[in-house]
């Protein structure tokens, strides 16, 4: 039966008192110790992870496992459509040229770009004696693009029995199998032509009225540029203010028809004293002209 | 008592490494409730090389992070009565106080308002032949004073120099580098039961805490409530507290006489459970909101429910007027103040230059306290507030926390005691090197 008497419970009369634990005081305390408390909230959970971890890569079919499926995901990555070049461009170069740069590039399109090693690429068509500067890039819609900047060739430089093209550097851009291939371009010769390409050429341009007559410049003890003329005509150029001197030549030409005569060298090497030297035959006409003269008087 | 003046001295120590660490907390065992306040001292003034007290009586030194306050168990007139049940109560305060403050707390600073407090007034004297008086002078000095007989079972608490003299010059705060020939000392010696102590000492110990510091209640709610010019003057600081009442008496800023009254707010508690026939629980209810001790026409009419759990409707729906607890209440208050009265009188408080009298602590809050206190103390009479400290919660500003904000004001700044100067040279051990240089600088 229920009791009939409500018993009443005040709230106040029954003061609530709670008291820790001594376990439970220890382990607050314990808590809010700063060291403890670090390496509860972190050194057990990194702990607990490592171990996991660990163990799971301890066998080899988990190994195994791990390594393809990065494989596949990495795979996966590469070959997405953006990634991947269909063709190639090669801009820039002449037709044999473009052959050769081809023949460097890879040929099994499509293929992703992270397999195109474009500074290995580069590296190589530049080691091409033909190309002076090149760009490889993938462009816009997957294509390889290549801008080759092909060599100038400036001049021939006869070295030894091959005729090669070189430009302005100085740099060799290929070979000529004769001098008429090229008849444009003046012919150079001599130990250390090929480093002052732009002396060489500046006489040339300088050449003017003689320029059909100029046979190629000898360097000269790697020091001084001869012109070598037909005729077996030479004019000795000095180190120093070549084109100057080969001017005053080109002037006492124009005057005086110099060249015309029966003149083999014109040496201009002491600017004070050009000395001219005649041909034997002139050289002995001369003679006997002043014998015959001296014999007059 | 070289065995407390030890133990002081290693609580003194103790304190120092709980401020090297930044954190103490004080615990106010009293009666009623206990309270703990947990500190921290990062304040800006916290490395102020210059001595003294700082600025805002050396209170921004510290902030309180934590408080917490329980009902006190197995505690009876401000004494450990039962110690699991204490140990319980202290382990609660201070577990909900770590919680609010979120850091562990090693060192604790205490007091205790029970343990039958005793002042005597010492002299000491010491002739210092006209040479400068130096710090192992001072100490002498008061290993000199001629301490009374006061028990084996009694331990020294408060030791403090109240005041020097050097020949005919009296009310010096610090003799030290001064010359004269005569140097005398009054101490004012605090001497309570060993066993109380011991007894606290142990329940702090259970609780895994250190204690850092030792302090009578009365003493530290006079800290805390008696503003400078009354520690001046002279000023007695009364705290009705729940299972005693704590008197001390101030004087030039320092503590010349302490006592306490076995009687307090449970009395009255009990007082009107046995009147009305209630519960303690109740009768504490009915207290705090109905109480009074100056009854006025209105009480009569005043009806309070005080209810019963019997079933019997009669008894179940009793009522009284305020004006019958009033008369229940004043008797005894009276009758605590009265003894006050006696214990004022025996200290001769009459004879200080200003007698202001400051009631705090819990049963100060009973309204018309102070003008009942006024016919018996007399004119001078003000109810007091314990000093706003920074960080105290709201809910523990009120007159029953005197006790522990002093706690907080001596973590701080504790007065000099007889323990922090220099041991006197022929205290140490026989084959001390220091004896062996005062031998030295002494005869040659």
């Amino acid at each position: 039966m229920r009791s009939l008497i409500r018993r009443k419970r005040h709230a106040a009369d029954v003061p609530h008192d709670p008291a820790p634990s001594k376990l439970g005081y220890r382990y607050q305390r314990l808590m809010l110790t700063p060291g403890f408390r670090a390496t509860v909230r972190i050194g057990v959970p990194v702990l607990l992870i490592g171990a996991i971890a660990g163990s799971w890569y301890s066998k080899p079919d988990n190994r195994a496992l791990l390594e393809t499926t990065i494989a596949e995901t990495v795979q996966g990555f590469q070959e997405r459509p953006q990634f991947m070049v269909q063709s190639m461009a090669v801009n820039g170069a002449d037709a044999p040229l473009m052959a050769d740069v081809v023949n460097l590039l890879p040929k099994n399109f499509p293929l992703s770009s992270f397999e195109l090693d474009l500074l290995t690429i580069r590296a190589e068509i530049e080691a091409l004696d033909a190309v002076r500067s090149a760009s490889v890039r993938v462009g816009p819609g997957g294509t390889l693009q290549v801008d080759v900047t092909p060599r100038e060739p400036v001049a021939l430089w006869r070295d030894g029995p091959v005729l090669r093209l070189i430009d302005a550097e100085g740099v060799q851009s290929g070979t000529v199998q004769a001098r008429s291939d090229r008849l444009d371009l003046p012919l150079i010769a001599g130990d250390g032509a090929e480093q002052n390409i732009q002396e060489a050429l500046d006489l040339y341009a300088g050449a003017g009225p003689l320029r059909d007559r100029v046979r190629g410049l000898v360097r000269m003890g790697e020091r001084r540029w001869d012109i070598v003329l037909d005729r077996d005509q030479r004019i000795m150029l000095p180190g120093d203010g070549a084109v100057p001197a080969f001017d005053r030549v080109i002037a006492l030409n124009n005057a005086q028809d110099m060249l015309e005569r029966d003149v083999v060298i014109v040496d201009m090497r002491n600017a004070n004293r050009p000395t001219l030297r005649m041909n034997e035959d002139a050289a002995a006409a001369l003679r006997r002209v002043n014998t015959t003269t001296g014999a007059g008087n | 008592m070289g065995d407390l003046y030890d133990s002081q001295r290693a609580m003194r120590q103790m304190r120092k490494a709980a401020m090297q660490r930044g954190v103490v907390a004080v615990l106010d065992i009293g009666t009623s409730k206990i309270a703990c306040l947990v500190l921290r001292f990062d304040g800006p003034e916290r490395f102020r090389s210059v001595d003294g007290v700082g600025s805002m009586a050396g209170q921004s030194q510290f902030r309180v992070i934590g408080a917490a306050t329980t009902r006190s168990r197995g505690v009876r007139f401000g004494e450990v009565d039962a110690m699991q049940e204490t140990e319980r109560a202290i382990r609660t305060a201070v577990q909900a106080a770590q919680k609010m403050a979120n850091v562990r707390v090693d060192h604790v600073i205490a007091c205790m308002s029970g343990a039958r407090p005793r002042s005597y007034g010492l002299a000491g004297e010491l002739d210092v032949s006209g040479g400068m008086v130096t710090e192992q002078d001072i100490s002498q000095v008061m290993a000199n004073c001629d301490v009374p007989e006061y028990g084996s079972d009694r331990e020294v608490l408060h030791a403090q120099p109240v005041n020097f003299a050097l020949d005919n010059r009296s009310g010096l705060a610090d003799p030290r580098g001064q010359i004269g020939s005569k140097l005398t000392t009054d101490m004012h010696m605090l001497t309570v039961d060993a066993t109380a102590i011991q007894n606290l000492f142990y329940c702090i110990k259970r609780c895994d805490l250190e204690l850092a510091g030792l302090a009578s209640s009365a003493y530290m709610s006079g800290m805390s409530t008696l503003v400078e010019d009354e520690q001046e003057l002279g000023a007695a600081c009364v705290d009705l507290g729940g299972g005693s009442t704590g008197i001390s008496v101030f004087m030039k800023k320092h503590m010349i006489y302490a006592d306490s009254v076995r009687m307090g707010g449970d009395h009255v508690t009990s007082d009107i459970s046995m009147g009305l026939q209630i519960p303690a629980a109740t009768a504490e209810r009915i207290k705090t909101f109905y109480g009074g001790v100056v009854a006025t026409g209105m009480d009569d009419r005043e009806m309070i429910e005080i209810g019963g759990d019997t079933g019997d409707w009669e008894r179940d729906r009793r009522t009284v007027s305020r004006a019958e607890l009033i008369g229940i209440m004043r008797p005894r208050v009276e009758e605590i103040l009265e003894e006050v009265r006696v214990r004022l009188d025996a200290a001769g408080f009459e004879y200080l230059p200003s007698q202001q009298i400051v009631l705090t602590g819990g049963g100060s809050q009973i309204p018309g306290l102070d003008g009942l206190a006024s016919k018996i103390l007399g004119q001078q009479v003000r109810l007091g507030r314990p000093l706003r400290v920074q960080g105290l919660p709201q809910a523990a500003i009120g007159p029953a926390f005197s006790g522990a904000v002093g706690l907080t004001l001596f973590a701080a700044n504790p007065q000099d005691e007889w323990w922090d100067f220099e041991i006197p040279a022929d205290r140490y051990p026989a084959r001390s090197l220091k004896r062996a240089v005062k031998w030295f600088r002494d005869n040659w």
